[in-house]
């Protein structure tokens, strides 16, 4: 049985609807933005996966490459978000957060 | 001398006494001596208007002075023209000697009643009504358009109405006074119609500009019909005012006022106006009208007069005689006789002013006692009054040496002249019956209340020569009623200044074919000037034939007259009760005034106030029920509309209101503030829009 395209496609989307159930459901904001980690990933694999089966030369890998460097931009970022919004509410639990509902 | 300073004086003459009046209305009730301020001002008006005749009659005796100034004015955007009223003065020898005669008689009137009125609670008030009278008076005697005249006229008719009413508390006074108002009101109507033929066909008011128009041949509606027409209609104002049949029964009723007001406005001046109104419009009477106003004098004339022979007021009595002499003087304009008139409107009002300011001294000695019934032997306590009263009576008798007896005879003569002109042979005929009954009701009241035994002997014993602010103004008057002041020769008016110099002869200018024969224009070939109809030789001739006849005939009767009253009253050769019995449906007629005021009342009155009640009940039940109903349709329209807006109305802005809740209460939910929520909703959402775009 040779690996193909359909079978990156299922851990991709296996991944992504991992990574969407972590958001929605986990209440940890640090847990929410490895959910988020793992959608990143889920994408990365369709670009290595398209560009490995597809016709388009190494732009899918390069477009992965991007990813990667994003997702630790935004880590970066999001994790200094989380750290101030603990610092101002003394909690990371996004169900807590909900002063945008006023 | 100039134009310009006669014009300024007569403005002076003409609003002083207002400035009397406003200041004594004004200052009336805080200060109490303010009536002095009234009484000089009327006498500085005298002196003025004393000057003023002078001075017209020294430096402008045939000119005639006018000034106008435009009131306000209509622009006509469609013809280009202006349509301009003008107010104005016009001073002619008649206006100056009219004005002499009224400043006179209410400087006079006016210092009589300090004494008489003495003790009137409204005093100054009173003094405020003569000065407000004498300011209207003044205004018709010098206005030079029609216009002006109406309206100082109705402002006569109201200070009138003021001074009859002055003890409005008794009810009569309050009365008479309505009547008086309400009765020349109905003259006034036709007098302004009058005026409106006019200004339509004219498009001014101004006498002149009328006259002129009338003999350039422009005629009211192009007929000479119309032209009549509007002569009886203006006359119709003087009906009312001068009280000529058959509107002559507000005068009698007017006497409920002050017997000064009653000399000053009821006798000498007030109802002259109507006689100078016809004096003024003399120019446009055409033949008919000239007959008519002739009928209605003459009526005027007689039948009050025999209703005075049976009066026992002693007011009453010279009321009619009044009636009487007013007609006089309107028969003698409709026969022609227009410089006559004008010298009987003088002559008359200094003698009836005498007459009436005796009668308030006897009233005011026998302490408001008016009936001649209870009077009697009064010539050795009032010598003075008897005396003026005697002379004055004369005068209006028409007896020689004095000025009634120029000016009436004057009348007869030219009735008497008429009538051979013309035909008409009623005119000398009534007036000559006239001159008898004036002469015999006047001797009667004299013997009833000077002469003879005292009839009240209480009254009689308190009874006192008046004050001299009373007897002055008697004794000048009554000199006045002697011959001297009119022309030196005592048979012959005609010679007399006033006659010969001061009168102005009338201008005739209605068309020739609506004239009588003796008024058509005749010229004197040899300088070629147009005559007035009074220097035609035939018109000269008739009053030559007629003169002595007239004046014989009219001495007769005058003598004849006095004559039977002593016979009657004085010497009691016969029984006046019994001539009375014997003719006792006559007496009675004469007594009850024609029944004139029970005829009024059971027709006018009674027609009047039917057609009230029945406007009243119309107003009540369909006027108030259309009123009341239009009420109770809205009433009920807005309770309908109420509701509406209070369910239907409200109910929709509610309902928006609840609904918008409820969608809000139902999309709350979804706002929790959660992103995680809001995250799956996204999600959720997304996956449907792929369903549905795919």
């Amino acid at each position: 049985m040779t690996v193909g395209l359909t079978h990156f496609l299922v851990v991709s989307t296996l991944l992504f609807s991992m990574g969407l159930y972590a958001i929605i459901t986990r209440k940890n904001a640090i847990l929410v933005l490895m959910g988020i980690e793992l959608i990143l990933n889920s994408a990365n694999i369709n670009f290595v996966a398209f560009s490995r089966f597809g016709n388009f030369g190494y732009s899918g890998h390069l477009v992965a490459l991007f990813v990667i460097v994003l997702a630790a931009a935004e880590a970066a970022i999001a994790l200094a978000i989380v750290l101030n919004i603990y610092k101002n509410m003394s909690t990371v639990n996004v169900d807590e957060i909900d002063n945008l509902r006023d | 001398m100039y134009e310009s300073t006669l014009i300024n004086l007569s403005l002076f003459i003409l609003l002083l006494p207002l400035l009397g009046f406003v200041v004594t209305l004004l200052l009336g009730k805080k200060v109490k001596s303010v009536f002095i301020f009234e009484n000089l001002i009327i006498i500085l008006t005298f002196f003025s208007s004393v000057y003023l005749l002078y001075s017209k009659l020294a430096n402008f005796r045939t000119t005639k002075i006018s000034s106008e100034l435009e009131w306000f004015g209509f622009n006509n955007f469609i013809t280009g023209t202006k349509l301009s009223i003008n107010l104005g003065f016009m001073i002619d020898n008649i206006t100056a000697i009219m004005l002499f005669v009224v400043a006179l008689i209410s400087m006079l009137v006016h210092l009589y009643s300090i004494e008489y009125m003495k003790g009137d609670e409204r005093y100054n008030r009173y003094f405020a009504y003569l000065g407000i009278f004498t300011f209207s008076m003044n205004g018709i005697v010098l206005t030079n358009n029609i216009l002006m005249m109406y309206i100082f006229w109705e402002l006569v008719g109201l200070s009138s109405y003021l001074l009859i009413g002055f003890w409005f508390e008794k009810k009569t006074a309050a009365d008479a006074g309505k009547k008086a108002f309400i009765v020349n009101r109905i003259g006034d109507i036709g007098m302004f119609a009058g005026i409106l033929i006019l200004f339509l066909t004219y498009q001014t008011f101004s006498f002149d500009k009328i006259f002129s128009s009338i003999s350039s041949g422009v005629l009211p509606f192009n007929s000479d019909f119309w032209l009549t027409v509007t002569g009886i209609l203006l006359f119709c104002g003087a009906i009312g005012k001068s009280a000529q049949f058959p509107l002559h029964v507000w005068l009698p009723d007017a006497m409920e006022g002050p017997t000064p007001v009653s000399a000053l406005i009821h006798a000498a001046t007030m109802v002259a106006a109507g006689v100078y109104l016809v004096v003024r419009i003399f120019g446009l009477l055409t033949a008919d009208a000239m007959l008519f106003i002739g009928v209605i004098g003459m009526i005027s004339a007689f039948i009050p007069a025999t209703i005075a022979l049976t009066q026992n007021d002693i007011k009453k009595v010279l009321a009619y005689s009044t009636v009487s002499q007013l007609g006089y003087m309107i028969m003698a304009l409709g026969v022609g006789a227009y410089q006559f008139a004008f010298f009987h409107l003088v002559t008359h009002a200094f003698f009836k002013a005498a007459l009436f300011l005796g009668s308030g001294s006897v009233i005011h000695a026998m302490h408001h006692e008016q009936d001649i019934r209870k009077m009697g032997g009064l010539r050795n306590k009032m010598p003075l009054t008897y005396w003026t009263f005697v002379i004055s009576s004369l005068a209006i008798s028409g007896i020689p040496l004095t000025s009634g007896f120029l000016s009436k005879d004057g009348i007869i003569a030219s009735s008497m002249a008429f009538a051979n002109l013309t035909g008409h042979y009623l005119f000398p005929i009534f007036s000559l019956v006239v001159a008898l009954l004036t002469a015999f009701y006047m001797f009667r009241l004299i013997i009833l209340t000077f002469h003879g035994e005292p009839r009240d002997i209480h009254k009689f014993e308190h009874a006192h020569e008046s004050p001299f602010l009373m007897v002055m103004p008697l004794v000048l008057l009554a000199g006045l009623s002697i011959f001297i002041w009119y022309t030196p020769n005592p048979l012959n008016s005609e010679q007399g200044w006033i006659l010969s110099k001061w009168i102005e002869k009338p201008t005739v200018f209605t068309p020739e074919r609506s004239r009588f024969d003796f008024m058509k224009s005749s010229s004197d070939e040899e300088n070629n000037i147009k005559q007035s109809y009074l220097d035609a030789e035939v018109y000269k001739e008739a009053m030559h034939s007629a003169h002595y006849p007239a004046m014989i005939l009219s001495e007769l009767m005058a003598i004849l007259g006095i004559l039977f009253a002593f016979i009657v009253y004085q010497w009691k050769k016969i029984n006046a009760d019994s001539i009375a019995d014997k003719i006792k449906p006559l007496y009675n007629f004469s007594l009850n005034k024609w029944y004139f005021d029970e005829i009024y009342n059971k027709t006018f009155v009674a027609f009047t106030i039917g057609l009230s009640k029945v406007l009243a009940w119309f107003d009540a039940k369909i006027i108030d029920g259309m009123v009341n109903g239009s009420a109770f349709l809205t009433k009920h329209f807005s309770f309908f509309i109420g509701n509406f807006d209070k369910y239907v109305i409200d109910g929709i802005v509610n309902f928006t209101a609840y609904f918008n809740g409820f969608i809000g209460l139902l999309v709350r939910r979804i706002q929790t503030g959660k992103v995680q929520s809001y995250l799956a909703l996204v999600i959720f959402s997304l996956v449907i829009l792929l369903f549905i775009f795919k």
